[in-house]
């Protein structure tokens, strides 16, 4: 088919900061397809540096709005690591419990406000409120809850405030986490609705093999740390990244790419369900059985049917870490000092997909060096191979339509851009 | 006046001020029944060029953005900074204490130079700001009285007294006294004492008092065995953008 396309979609909507989609395809040939970050760069890493370690994960968390308590929980882990601090058995519950929020309020956030208007044909959420109002008010009240439930334990959800390094500076009233665990139990019902809504919607088909990256461990379905896993088999510590994760420099990406092996890989909700399969709550696989996923997929669009499955399974084990919370004696214990200073690599699972901060530390207790690798910025390759392949089996649909469904694509990613750029734009027209 | 035509805009930041405005929930739906939200890029697909309010986040931080916020401070009414990078400068002012091209270097390598950067300014430098909702994030509640003032043609309320006087309304036990350094003292009030309520120092998002006693605090500091270096890194995570300046 000798057919001309040109997109250029400045500033993609519904994604969390700024990215141009860019399509030149001349004559059936392929000419550009990039997926422009134009976010513009924040350096991080260059300013963390001589920072005292007590603020470092305060500073980190600020890198993105969306999974502030995964950055400041990869941040935590690091500073922690590389200054010999073991935080107690109830500050590693009570961080769970303030991730299991995260991670559910931003699947919610991105199934509802993000990606479900393209399902409808809708340009955001707010005309949705005439359409489906109860659908709007369900995925509201269930933000709510996953939003409530980070205040509850950490002060806030966008930008933690009681999570320290040597422990936790507050902990929540029983009264509030008995309260918190009535509603999950009672959001139980409004989270099957959500699956029963995304089982009537239809997902465009599309494949394409890639590699599965995300954490593992033996006795939980992991998310607060664990091993580096790629679908390949492979398992290594968190330590040990660099030899297995390259990051490359392109021209019109501001955040970097990542490639395993020389190629694209996934992380992500979709990557961690394929991996930890296994570890899923049994509320969470069924859920899968009732949106006809059958794992292993290749449709990266899944990522959207995953989310939802993550969040059940998460709201499951955050009811399950109350439980045994609301056994415990709760109280603020005293902060845990640094016993060395050095080198330490923090692994968290983000929403979005594995999380990375890397830092050294001199005697002086500062920062020396800091190295922080971004879901985003890992998805970045995978989704441009995939933009590439899904192109060209659109080509005999009228452009309109491909640039949604390309942009469609790019929204299923649930990109981070702020977060893989620290430094991700599409450009003001 | 009519309803308001509102756009939301963002600069260098993590966009955590525009989901704060998203963490309203259902009351997002009564606020679009009194203001026609014509521009949210991080929320909704349709755009808009014509507005009367723009609440604008994040700090400018490369050439391109300069343009960008100028056609911006041409078209709407009232101009509204949110959130610390938008007034401060913020945490993106932390890189001003390296050369640019060092932290570009840095993160970039031989590539650096694909990638302008500038020194990382707040919105005031560049373009006459109407009002400030301070705090990293914003409050959603202190948003809404902003959003309140404007349509009832009020100017806001924004304190200006430090932090100290929230936490003693709270009955709070000091910060200090706990063994933690606190910029409180010295920073501005109407977040609730957030951070402090929730046993962890107060880290200065909000911005300086109008006349802060810093030589004071200091010395406050010091007492209570915290190095010169712990209090620069404290007042500075927020608030370098000036100091930087002045170091010049």
């Amino acid at each position: 088919m000798n057919k001309d396309i040109t997109i250029n979609v400045h500033h993609i909507t519904r994604v969390e900061g700024h990215g141009n989609l860019v399509v030149n395809l001349k004559e059936g040939k392929l000419e550009k397809i990039n997926l422009e970050i134009v976010e513009s760069p924040r350096f991080f890493e260059s300013f963390l540096r001589g920072r005292y370690y007590s603020n470092i994960p305060l500073i980190s968390s600020r890198i993105c709005g969306i999974c502030a308590c995964s950055h400041n929980n990869a941040s935590l882990l690091a500073v922690e690591g590389a200054l010999g601090i073991k935080p107690s058995q109830q500050v590693v519950k009570l961080r769970k419990l303030n991730l299991c929020g995260e991670i559910i309020q931003s699947h919610i956030l991105h199934f509802y406000f993000l990606a479900l208007p393209d399902f409808l044909r809708a340009p955001s959420i707010i005309p949705l409120a005439t359409t489906h109002l109860e659908e709007v008010k369900r995925g509201m009240r269930l933000k709510e809850l996953a939003n409530d439930i980070c205040v509850t334990l950490a002060g806030r959800h966008i930008m933690p405030v009681a999570n320290i390094p040597g422990g936790i500076t507050s902990v929540p009233p029983k009264a509030s986490l008995q309260s918190l665990k009535e509603r999950m139990i009672a959001a139980r019902s409004d989270l099957w609705e959500a699956v029963e809504l995304f089982s009537t919607l239809e997902t465009p088909k599309f494949e394409r093999e890639t590699t599965f990256v995300s954490l593992k461990r033996d006795d939980e379905y992991a998310f607060y740390d664990g091993d580096i896993y790629f679908s390949t088999g492979k398992r290594v510590p968190p330590g040990t990244y660099l030899e297995y994760l390259k990051e490359k420099i392109f021209p019109h990406s501001t955040a970097k790419h990542c490639f395993f092996e020389g190629k694209p890989y996934m992380v992500g909700a979709l990557a961690r369900v394929h991996n930890n399969y296994e570890l899923l709550h049994p509320q969470a696989k069924e859920a899968l059985k009732k949106l006809f996923i059958n794992i292993p997929t290749f449709n990266p669009f899944h990522i959207n049917q995953a989310q939802l499955v993550e969040a059940i399974h998460f709201n499951e084990v955050g009811i399950e870490l109350i439980e045994e919370l609301l056994k415990e004696d709760l109280r603020v214990e005293e902060l845990k000092k640094p016993n060395k200073y050095s080198s330490w690599v923090g692994a968290t699972e983000a929403p979005r997909g594995l999380l990375l901060h890397d830092y050294t530390f001199g005697k002086d207790a500062c920062l020396i060096k800091a190295n922080c690798i971004i879901p985003t910025a890992q998805n970045l390759a995978n989704l441009e191979e995939d933009l590439q392949k899904f192109l060209l089996q659109l080509l005999d649909k009228p452009q309109e339509e491909i640039t949604l469904l390309l942009e469609m694509l790019i929204r299923a990613y649930d990109p981070c851009i702020s977060c893989s750029v620290h430094c991700l734009k599409v450009e003001y027209v | 006046m009519d309803k308001p035509r509102v756009a939301f805009f963002s600069f260098s930041s993590c966009e955590g001020c525009q989901l704060e405005v998203l963490n309203l929930e259902d009351r997002l739906l009564n606020l679009v029944n009194v203001v026609d939200i014509v521009n949210f890029r991080e929320a909704m697909s349709e755009r808009s060029t014509n507005y009367d309010v723009a609440f604008v986040e994040g700090s400018i931080t490369s050439p391109a953005e300069i343009p960008q916020l100028n056609k911006i401070r041409q078209q709407a009414k009232v101009l509204v900074t949110m959130g610390a990078c938008a007034h401060l400068g913020g945490i993106n002012c932390l890189k001003n204490h390296f050369r640019v091209e060092i932290s570009q270097k840095l993160v970039y390598g031989d590539k650096w130079h694909y990638f302008p950067s500038t020194v990382a300014q707040p919105l005031e430098v560049v373009v006459k700001v109407d009002y400030f909702i301070p705090g990293c994030p914003v409050d959603k509640e202190e948003f809404l009285r902003v959003v309140k003032g404007i349509l009832w043609g009020q100017k806001p309320f924004i304190p200006d007294y430090p932090v100290c006087v929230e936490c003693k309304l709270r009955g709070n036990v000091c910060i200090f006294f706990k063994g933690m350094p606190c910029a409180g003292p010295v920073i501005r009030a109407g977040c609730n004492a957030r951070c402090p309520s929730y046993g962890n120092s107060c880290i200065g998002c909000r911005g300086l008092v109008s006349e802060p006693n810093i030589t004071s605090w200091r010395e406050m500091m010091g007492e209570r065995g915290f190095s010169n270096k712990q209090a620069d890194d404290l007042l500075e995570m927020f608030n370098s953008y000036w100091e930087v300046l002045a170091g010049e």
